[in-house]
């Protein structure tokens, strides 16, 4: 089964392990525990050889290196993944080749750069030791700076994610967080609001009343602020948590998921999406969780489980994942990829309540819709 | 052919919810050898499940025991069960018609019931005699010489020779069994030759054979290939079948006088076959019906909608199809400028609309939005006409009505003392007016005139809250009263929704008011705006609450692996809008219209 040629493809490469577990993330992590990681990459690259079989000969438009920790991978290890896309795939010029530090394993930068990293993505998480603590991060916030200085310095393309709406922090402290982060000259940024996970550390915590997170009415607010300011200082918000300063500054790969391009995973319970029910049918993958699982699963050829999408759920997936794009979400492109349109008058009745913008082809949030983003796009999801 | 009337003994046993109906007629079964004890199943006489799960017979069913007593003589002993509860009185009027005698079960731990001595009265208006019999006389808290007083004292009858027994252990059953023989009378005998004249007692639906009758016959002789007429619904058919339940199904094909059995003729529906009419033959009419017969009338009306519009087809065929079982229920299609295509329907009572919805939703699995109920007001126009009002919604312009005339009922509240302030109060609450306060041992007997209308939203439920349940209640209708009753509307985000208003007695209607407006605040989810909630008469505003809007609704992180989650928490949000009803740019939950009736939560 092939693509349209226009649609573009990524691989995403999920690397499990970490040094601790931070309290607020629910991805497939496991600690790292000096193990010998060998396994798991011949694994990863046997799994790369079968997309391979199944997606075609199709030129790559971005890697991303997510985790997990993939700053914890040795130079060698990142380096024969890319040798591989490389002979397997190929890469489209300009391809993104992306990967998500930890500010503690700075030391090892110089390494990611030599292996072909050309665009590095910084956990900083918070700008002061107290905050980071509480985050459960394994650095401080001196360290954070100084790995974000060395990082500018290796790599063409550099963004740091923050986290706010922590407890305890006013819309003031935020402010003055954010405005300070402004200042480090940088092309992109990831801000995201504190969200508690079910079954993390911080959902027991909040179960048990020792962490409360921040009022939906100071939440909002702060969200707006965090749009204002970004904007003020030349960082446009294309997606919900996302700010580039320009198109070329945005992060080609996630721009994938947004835009419902193609997308093959490899390492433990990485997911896939590819093709469309208007080119022959959508398939979704998913790899298992378990590290262990996942060596032994790909010996036996079953490291992954499809799922054919219905042309209903890819129309369903497109609307959640299209509506958080600062461009909205492309009609036509939804109604020929997929059959299926968007609920006209939820989309009619949101637009008066100046939520969405509906102009020809095109639905788009407004920045008042943005805070509602997830009810708005239930509500014109098809069903 | 016929068995002779003096070896017949026609009974029910009349008794409160839990008191032991059920059980001691399982074991006058399986004593007398009606069921093998494989066949016996639990509580054989309830045998619809929700009958089962509540406790309570709706629909009477009989059996006739063969019993060898210690006279040597074998007796057919035909027990009517009659179901338990005050909405179905005509049907346990009816039912008792047909018997000599009652077996009057009290719970030797707990007493006299509210319900029980409504019963129990019917019987005494009917001359029956009664047999005392106290249940669960093995249970340590069993008090047999207070209870025995009790009985003497607040229902004046002979209790010092009532039957001690366990139906749960066994033990006294065979003297309950001589007692109907020695003690109960024999029926009448009438003329086996004479025109047929009998009874219809109890009609229901089988899906083979039609229509079932219950008949009990006064005189005459019934015989399969008759040609009956029925008197009161002026119509007449061939008698395919004639029998006895005992309890399986045994044709006989005649029933003589004084006996009680059924009939099958191809009677289509249940209404065709009204419980109180008379049967007699085609060619030979008896000269005069049986007294008492009325229609069922309905009493409590509300509107049932699909909560999915689509689901209106599935509804007409479900409610259809359970009237062919039902005829008390009554309805007609009805439609609301809100809630699209539904019907009008018709109640003998609350404990009926509970049933009916019930099973509605569990047996035929349609979702159902149930409007605020109603009865029936009486309103008399300025141009002097009379209308019936059965539907809020259908309330005229107030200055063409000169008065509103509202359903009052007499009820009668059994309570433990230490309760007695909270009914008092409750009572006072709903406008009643108190007409009697007597004392039986350390229970308070209340008997109170209520409007119906305070009645039918939640007066069991907090009755049963202000007394820990421990107070029987019971009631009937007395007469239409004008009052200063007025329409209530509520608004949501500015538009009304009619499925909430409701007829209110202006001194009620703040409070109510208020209180609908704070439950529908709790019941509503937040949407995106803010929505006013409102409550209104005419154009003026009585109380008001404002539902905030949600503040933001937003994942802050969604990459590749998000794409199934989100999906999969779509289908279950989709699932979750089905039962809500949209109105303007509200959705309500379903559940949301009877909840918002329940109030005085404090």
């Amino acid at each position: 089964m092939t693509s349209g040629p226009d649609i573009p493809l990524g691989l995403y490469v999920h690397w499990p392990y970490c040094a601790r577990i931070c309290p607020y993330c629910d991805f497939n992590v496991y600690r790292d525990r000096d193990r010998d990681t060998a396994p798991l990459l011949d694994a990863m690259l046997a799994d790369l050889q079968a997309w391979r079989e199944r997606v075609g000969p199709r030129p790559l438009r971005s890697v991303h290196f997510g985790g997990g920790t993939p700053s914890l991978m040795a130079p060698g290890q990142i380096e024969a993944i890319l040798e591989a896309a490389a002979s397997l795939c190929g890469f489209e010029p300009g391809a993104e080749i992306g990967l998500e530090a930890n500010p503690a394993e700075m030391e090892r930068f110089e390494g990611l750069a030599g292996a072909g990293i050309e665009r590095l993505s910084l956990g900083v998480q918070a700008l002061d030791d107290e905050s980071l603590t509480r985050l459960g991060r394994d650095h401080g916030a001196r360290r954070a700076l100084e790995a974000l200085e060395r990082a500018q310095a290796l790599f063409t393309r550099v963004s740091i994610d923050l986290i706010y709406a922590r407890q305890g922090q006013s819309l003031e402290d935020w402010s003055a967080e954010l405005t300070r982060a402004l200042g480090f000259g940088l092309d992109h940024l990831s801000l995201y609001q504190l969200t508690i996970e079910p079954g993390t550390a911080f959902a027991r915590k909040v179960a048990r009343g020792q962490l409360v997170p921040a009022e939906d009415d100071l939440a909002a607010q702060m969200y707006e602020l965090t749009q204002s300011l970004t904007a003020a200082h030349g960082l446009d918000g294309y997606e919900v948590s996302n700010h580039a300063r320009t198109q070329a500054d945005r992060s080609a790969h996630n721009t994938l998921y947004w835009t419902g391009a193609d997308w093959i995973g490899i390492g433990p319970g990485a997911h896939s999406r590819y093709g469309a029910p208007a080119l022959g049918g959508r398939i979704g993958a998913a790899a298992e969780r378990r590290p262990e699982a996942y060596i032994a699963g790909i010996a036996e050829g079953q490291a992954q489980t499809f799922e054919a999408l219905s042309a209903l759920e890819d129309a369903q997936e497109r609307v959640l994942m299209g509506l958080r794009l600062k461009e909205g979400l492309d009609l036509d492109r939804l109604r020929a990829l997929t059959g299926h349109g968007i609920d006209r008058r939820a989309a009619e009745g949101f637009a008066e309540d100046g939520l969405v913008t509906l102009d020809a082809g095109r639905v788009t949030l407004t920045p008042a819709g943005r805070l509602y983003a997830d009810g708005i796009a239930a509500a014109l999801a098809p069903a | 052919m016929s068995i002779d009337p003096k070896y017949i003994r026609n009974f029910s046993i009349v008794a409160h919810i839990d008191h032991g109906k059920s059980t001691l007629a399982d074991r006058l079964i399986q004593v007398t050898g009606g069921l093998t004890e494989r066949e016996m199943k639990e509580q054989v006489l309830d045998n619809m499940d929700l009958e089962r799960e509540r406790g309570i017979t709706i629909k009477a069913q009989t059996v006739r025991l063969s019993y060898t007593a210690k006279d040597g003589e074998t007796y057919a002993l035909n027990l009517i069960d009659t179901p338990g509860h005050v909405d179905f009185a005509y049907e346990v009027s009816r039912s008792l018609y047909a018997c000599e005698g009652a077996l009057l079960v009290v719970d030797a731990a707990q007493g006299v019931e509210a319900q029980t001595l409504a019963n129990v009265y019917q019987a005494i208006d009917v001359n029956l005699e009664i047999v005392p019999v106290l249940n669960k006389i093995d249970l340590p808290a069993a008090e047999p010489n207070r209870v025995k007083e009790q009985i003497e004292d607040v229902i004046g009858i002979e209790a010092h020779d009532a039957i001690e027994i366990s139906a749960k252990t066994g033990f006294g059953i065979e003297d309950v069994l001589e007692a109907i023989v020695t003690r109960l009378p024999p029926p009448v005998s009438g003329d086996p030759d004479a025109p047929l004249k009998a009874l219809l007692v109890d009609s229901w639906y089988d899906p083979y054979l039609g229509v079932i009758c219950l008949v009990r016959i006064i005189e005459g002789t019934l015989r399969k290939g008759q040609r009956v007429r029925l008197m009161g619904a002026s119509a007449s058919y061939n008698v395919d079948g004639v029998g006895v339940f005992t309890p399986a199904k045994t044709e006989t094909d005649t029933l003589g006088p004084g006996e009680i059995g059924f009939l099958n003729a191809s009677i289509k529906q249940v209404r065709d076959a009204r419980v109180g009419d008379t049967i007699t033959e085609e060619r030979r009419p008896t000269d005069s019906m049986l007294p008492g017969f009325k229609p069922a009338i309905p009493v409590v009306f509300c509107g049932l909608f699909p909560v999915d519009a689509a689901d209106f087809e599935d509804l007409r065929d479900a409610v259809e199809r359970l009237a062919l079982n039902d005829a008390s229920f009554s309805f007609e299609m009805e439609t609301s400028a809100a809630l699209g295509f539904g019907f009008r329907c018709g109640f003998l009572g609350l404990l009926h609309l509970e049933v009916i919805r019930e099973r509605l939703e569990r047996e035929y699995d349609v979702d159902l939005i149930t409007t605020a109920p109603s009865v029936i007001y009486k309103m008399q126009m300025m141009d002097g006409s009379e209308v019936d009002l059965h539907n809020p919604a259908d309330m005229p312009d107030p200055v063409k009505i000169e008065s509103i005339a509202e359903p009052w009922i007499k009820a009668t509240i059994l309570v433990p003392d230490e309760y007695l302030g909270g009914v008092l109060k409750l009572c006072e609450d709903r406008r009643g007016i108190q007409r009697e306060l007597t004392y039986a041992g350390t229970r308070a007997m209340l008997v109170y005139e209520l409007p119906l209308n305070e009645v039918v939203f939640d007066f069991y439920d907090r009755l049963k809250s202000v007394t820990k349940g421990y107070a029987s209640f019971d009631y009937q209708f007395i007469d239409h009263r004008v009052g200063d009753l007025v329409k209530m509307s509520i608004l949501v985000n500015d538009e009304p929704v009619d499925a909430l208003s409701m007829i209110v007695h202006r001194s009620r209607a703040e409070m109510r008011g208020r209180g609908m407006c704070e439950r529908l605040k709790d019941l509503i989810p937040r949407h995106m705006f803010k929505i006013p909630i409102q409550a209104a008469i005419g154009g003026r505003v009585i109380a008001r609450e404002t539902l905030s809007a949600m503040r933001k609704d937003v994942t802050a992180k969604c990459y590749g692996g998000d794409a199934t989650r989100k999906r999969k928490l779509l289908d279950k949000q989709k699932a979750g809008k089905k039962k809500m009803r949209q109105f303007g740019k509200v959705e309500i939950p379903q559940e949301a219209f009877l909840a918002a009736l329940k109030m005085d939560q404090d």
